[in-house]
């Protein structure tokens, strides 16, 4: 496999890209490029929210994960996931016999991120009591969203709040709850099933604090697979309601839209879809939200539930998942928790550092050189046709102009001036055509059949 | 540089766009986030009173290293006594405006907040042409 690598945790297969731009129109954050006929993510521009995932045909976008043998070399192996990992199997498998084919598969451990979300709620509910904070408060609970605002929306990051993911909260606990237990620390694995792109990036390299207390990094795909093919065997016991004596229905439905939003006090929205997210967060930079006080926002549609590395249909996980809750107890105060562990020292584990902005905007630091390069820009799409083929690579238009004003494109890559100027006789059709293949790659026009909706579609 | 946008009288669905466009600008331009907030309340207030009180209205946008000017210039009713129309809480608006969210009466001293300066001529049955003024390293 032709494997370009490159930051955070989705991968591209060169081999299965064709350059057929899918992947840079949907990006939120202009990110993509096709360069030599392949799409290139800018590192730091992207945001791990997985759009690109969604719209290539091709599955040329890949999940890294961690080695699932790497648990072997720890006593307790634990397997962390969201709820919503439940709610994607059917209701003929039972969530006792889900628990059992976790466990089957080498895990001593099982745990339901949102096991201790009442001690979260708690957290919650005093930092947002703080009258002299920024307001609305914005729930750092994506982490996609969370790197949207640094980079996008740098005024609002003083909004977040800075406070760790649910993740962190329940490894913490784990790790202590087995250590009081006798475990000590090195003989504890703590393997996080994830089920998006954005908190794989987020556990291995965590915004705003120091290092990850997660061992390794799952992709629930895959997880999802191995767990199908367990209970497919029928040889499942059913186990381990002992493990989900702390769950609650809160818990349940925190990974879905308005999980946490209906627990805010004072006026709260609740925003899913990452381009639903960028609209709202544009108005609320206009303070045209000034009575609101709590904002929940997911990159995915329906929250986690229509999460990228989610089986199935998101609808029908999210149904499940409301029904599934029922069947817990609401979240009650912190004490019934009933822990062994020491709450103030977790409680402590809990706070990020400030999250600083991290503006991709701006096109020179320099306001004089910037402002000459809108002034370029702008001239420069006087030339171009607006119509965001998306042949030259670039997304739109504007973003080539953008592009070529950085010195990383240049007139030629639109097709359409190519034609003008031969037709004006500025240069050969011969011309022409290789600035296309520099763009394209070689021979990357001839007639192929082995391609989506070709004669030889399925080779 | 100078950029210009178009406002029509009475369409509230299209009110905010030019100070979309304008924060986009900004952000290109690497202005303190904390300016940028400034001048899109500003020019979003503005906006919107030209949409709500006026015919139709151009705004010019000015932009040069160190400020930013804004020209609202409208074609409207004018503004008969603007040492009133400064005061907060007065407000001509309409109930159908006010039901839309907007007409509060906040609208000039909160422009007048928000910016460095603020020039605001007006005539009766002619129009309105309000001047905004904001340095980027105040």
């Amino acid at each position: 496999m032709n494997t370009q690598h490159m930051n955070h945790a989705l991968k591209l297969d060169a081999d299965k890209c064709i350059g057929c731009t899918h992947c840079i129109k949907v990006c939120p954050t202009e990110a993509i490029r096709v360069v030599n006929g392949k799409a290139n993510v800018q590192a730091e521009r992207c945001v791990d929210c997985g759009e690109c995932v969604r719209a290539c045909p091709y599955n040329a976008f890949y999940v890294d994960e961690d080695d699932w043998a790497l648990k072997e070399q720890y006593k307790y192996r634990v397997a962390l996931f969201p709820s919503v990992f439940i709610g994607q199997f059917a209701r003929n498998h039972s969530q006792e016999s889900i628990y059992g084919a976790i466990l089957k598969l080498g895990f001593t451990h099982v745990y339901e991120v949102e096991q201790p979300i009442a001690l979260l709620k708690e957290i919650t509910k005093e930092y947002c009591a703080d009258e002299e904070k920024t307001k609305p408060f914005i729930s750092s609970y994506c982490p996609a969203v969370v790197r949207l605002i640094q980079l996008k929306f740098p005024s609002l990051t003083e909004n977040i709040i800075n406070i760790k993911a649910p993740h962190d909260l329940s490894a913490n606990y784990i790790k202590r709850s087995l250590m009081n237990r006798g475990a000590k620390e090195d003989e504890i694995g703590i393997f996080y099933i994830s089920p998006c792109v954005a908190k794989m990036a987020a556990v291995k390299n965590p915004i705003g604090e120091k290092q990850s207390i997660i061992n390794g990094v799952l992709n629930m795909k895959e997880a999802y697979n191995r767990v199908m093919k367990v209970l497919e065997t029928g040889e499942v016991e059913a186990v381990a309601t002992d493990f989900m004596k702390r769950l609650t229905r809160d818990g349940v439905k925190w990974g879905l839209t308005t999980g946490e939003s209906k627990h805010a006090k004072g006026k709260s929205m609740a925003i899913d879809g990452i381009h639903n997210v960028i609209k709202f967060l544009d108005r609320l930079e206009n303070d045209e939200a000034p009575w609101l006080h709590f904002l929940e926002v997911r990159a995915c549609d329906l929250s986690c539930a229509g999460g990228i590395l989610l089986t199935g249909n998101r609808f029908l996980t999210d149904d499940r998942l409301r029904k599934r809750a029922q069947k817990f107890p609401a979240a009650g105060k912190v004490e019934d928790l009933q822990v062994t562990v020491d709450l103030d020292e977790l409680r402590k584990k809990l706070y990020t550092d400030p999250i600083p902005p991290k503006p991709i905007m701006m096109l020179d630091t320099d306001m004089g050189r910037a402002l000459e390069k809108l002034a370029r820009a702008r001239n420069i799409m006087c030339h171009l046709p607006g119509i965001d083929c998306g042949a030259c690579g670039a997304p739109t238009c504007q973003a080539l102009a953008e592009d070529m004003v950085q010195a990383k494109a240049k007139m030629s890559d639109c097709i359409f001036l190519q034609q003008t100027w031969q037709r004006q006789g500025k240069i050969s059709a011969q011309k022409a055509f290789d600035n296309m293949e520099n763009k394209w790659g070689k021979n990357r026009f001839m007639p192929d059949c082995n391609k989506k909706g070709a004669k030889n579609e399925s080779l | 540089m100078q950029v210009k946008y178009q406002v029509e009288g009475g369409d509230f669905t299209s009110a905010g766009y030019a100070s979309s466009q304008v924060k986009k600008l900004l952000k290109q331009l690497n202005v303190a986030p904390k300016v940028i907030k400034n001048v899109v309340v500003a020019l979003y207030e503005a906006e919107v009173n030209i949409v709500a009180h006026a015919y139709r209205g151009v705004i010019e946008v000015e932009l040069d290293p160190q400020k930013i000017t804004l020209v609202l210039e409208d074609e409207g009713p004018g503004i008969p006594n603007i040492d009133l129309a400064m005061q907060e809480g007065f407000s001509t608006a309409s109930p159908a405006v006010r039901e839309m969210g907007f007409g509060a009466g906040m609208g000039l001293p909160n422009i007048k907040r928000n910016v460095d300066d603020m020039q605001l001529e007006s005539q009766v049955d002619k129009g309105t042409r309000l001047t905004l003024i904001k340095f980027f390293n105040a």
